[in-house]
């Protein structure tokens, strides 16, 4: 009976710590990397200031958030943020198409190479940073309000009985429901809808596309859009689970982009699948399971170490080596992508 | 007065002419082929037509309509289809997606021309779930075919239709041109198998150098020596 105990307490350590961060966290990277794979597949680069636009829409909505807190205006249980969000995704759509018009459309005529973007992009995420750090200032920003918790440690131990508690956050949860909910709409919309069909055939082959009379202009418009809508909530999601810091969004670009190279870039499905690689790799690594193998193990063979792989100072090496191996062995990613 | 027409066309892709002041004309219920050796200028002539390269000379006109200043775009939405020779499906998409995408341009329903099209190469409709890239070359080309004539084009144009296809693959291809033919469509081809092309063309233009050689019916060409010896190979 005590075996079982043990047990039972091992596994919810590991679900405590490792699968409910790992799904959250996955979750965001998730949105993030397809933000980045649809960029790549359509407008055919590597956006690297999808982590200064994911920075800049979750500062409109804590912006809007202040504001409607200072209005006494909240969402009870739920967080005031979900209400700022629409602002945050309009603001935010506008600054990418702006951004198109100055920056990325001259390269579009010019018929520029794939590495002039990306290095374009880069100027672009400068840009942005400097604008998101000029309004709100480099410096962490909380704006989570509402409940904090749907399962609290401590209740959980009081119903169950073990010695171990699980608490799954609101943000979490939140993550969770909304990824599935926006991925869900997002893959009916590009399979089901006439727009859809079309950025996909843009993407498959953009000459065919232009000869069916598929309207580029359109579809690079709707792709900034999307990439708004996703860089904004995965942002904000982000910003409620942890909290916000500009120069965490910029550093977030390497696990999102190697969850969109994992999983083959270019291809959806791969960028999710890649999330929850990453971010499973990363939580799982730097975790120290101590504590769980002193459950397991017979007494007196507990370990005297932390049974720590890698302090999560260096979680972004996790990301980096998945990343390289990927590129050594399977350069078109898990599911079949295009090759950087 | 002619139907699609090229007339004196001069131009390239920037450096030298390619097109040398040929001119090439397709009419309703006639498939015009355009033969001759690598280089001639074939397909280049036929991009013309569809507005995709600069041209300093000459102009082309549809239904007695000056194009030259339209898009390749406009000018699919005025009723020419294209099916280029590498490259002619969206191999990510299904069979059914890839018609769908031929009729983008329609507000319409589409069913019907489904079907006919269906009809035409029955294949398709057993494998209208199935990715387009996962077909073998010879459905390819008749994905490819289908797609263009999604639109209900009244001018259909092919860039090597049979190119890299076995020769029975090749026989079924130019039978199904010809009931699309009888249908009222005009189509305008560039072949490298000229023989069997100029066997079922209404008008064959050897193009040489970006010229007109010689321009007939398939049967006169067919039957010409002096093209036999040069260009079809005795």
């Amino acid at each position: 009976m005590e075996v079982l105990g043990d047990i039972t307490s091992a596994v919810v350590l590991l679900l405590n710590f490792i699968v409910v961060p790992g799904l959250s966290y996955g979750s965001q990277l998730a949105l993030g990397a397809l933000g980045i794979t649809l960029v790549f597949g359509i407008l055919r680069f590597a956006n690297f200031a999808h982590g200064d636009t994911m920075a800049f829409g979750t500062m409109i909505v804590i912006l809007v958030t202040w504001w409607l807190q200072a209005q006494g205006i909240n969402l009870g249980p739920l967080p005031t943020a979900l209400l700022a969000l629409p602002a945050g995704i309009l603001l935010t759509v506008v600054l990418l198409v702006v951004t198109d018009r100055l920056v990325y459309r001259h390269y579009r005529r010019q018929k520029s190479a794939p590495v002039t973007f990306m290095i374009a992009s880069i100027g672009v995420m400068f840009v942005t940073n400097g604008v998101v750090r000029f309004v709100i200032g480099p410096n962490d920003q909380r704006f989570l309000d509402g409940e904090r918790f749907i399962l609290r440690a401590r209740d959980f131990k009081a119903s169950t009985g073990l010695a171990e508690g699980l608490s799954i956050k609101v943000s979490q949860g939140l993550t969770i429901v909304i990824a599935v909910l926006l991925v869900a709409a997002l893959f009916w919309f590009l399979q089901k809808t006439r727009t859809g069909k079309a950025m996909r055939a843009y993407s498959d082959n953009e000459d065919l596309a232009l000869l069916s009379g598929v309207d580029p202009d359109r579809v690079v418009l709707v792709t900034w859009t999307i990439a708004a809508i996703l860089a904004t909530i995965a942002g904000t999601l982000y910003g409620l689970d942890k909290s916000f810091k500009p120069f965490t969004y910029l550093q977030l670009l390497l696990p999102m982009f190697a969850a969109a190279i994992v999983g083959g870039i270019g291809n959806p499905i791969g960028a999710i699948l890649g999330g929850y690689v990453i971010a499973f790799s990363e939580v799982m690594v730097t975790y120290a399971y101590k504590k769980v193998f002193i459950y397991l193990l017979p007494q007196g063979l507990e370990p005297e170490g932390l049974v720590q792989l890698l302090s999560t100072d260096y979680k972004f090496a996790v990301s980096f080596v998945i990343l390289v191996l990927v590129l050594l062995v399977r350069p078109t990613g898990l599911l079949r992508g295009k090759v950087l | 007065m002619s139907f699609l027409v090229g007339e004196n066309l001069v131009g390239g892709y920037g450096g030298a002419d390619i097109l040398r002041g040929c001119t090439i004309e397709v009419n309703e219920g006639e498939i015009a082929v355009i033969v001759g050796p690598n280089g001639a200028g074939k397909s280049t002539a036929m991009k013309a037509l569809l507005g995709m390269l600069d041209l300093r000379e000459g102009e082309v006109r549809f239904r007695d309509r000056n194009l030259s200043s339209l898009t390749p775009q406009r000018r699919i939405a005025e009723g020419i289809a294209f099916v280029p020779q590498t490259q002619n499906v969206f191999t990510s998409m299904t069979v059914y997606e890839n018609l769908e995408m031929g009729a983008f341009l329609r507000d319409d329903q589409i069913d019907e021309t489904v079907e006919q099209v269906y009809e035409l190469f029955p294949i398709l409709a057993q494998k209208r779930d199935q990715l387009a890239g996962e077909l073998s070359g010879g459905q390819r080309q008749q994905v490819a075919v289908a797609r263009a004539l999604m639109s209900r084009p009244s001018v259909l144009m092919l860039d090597e239709p049979t190119a890299g296809v076995s020769p029975i693959v090749m026989d079924e291809l130019f039978d199904r041109i010809l009931e699309v033919r009888a249908t009222g469509v005009a189509i305008l081809m560039v072949e490298q198998n000229a023989r069997q092309a100029l066997d079922i063309a209404d008008r064959g233009y050897v193009l040489v150098m970006g010229e007109n050689r010689h321009t007939d019916s398939g049967s006169a060409l067919l039957a010409d020596p002096v093209v036999r010896r040069s260009f079809l190979g005795g």
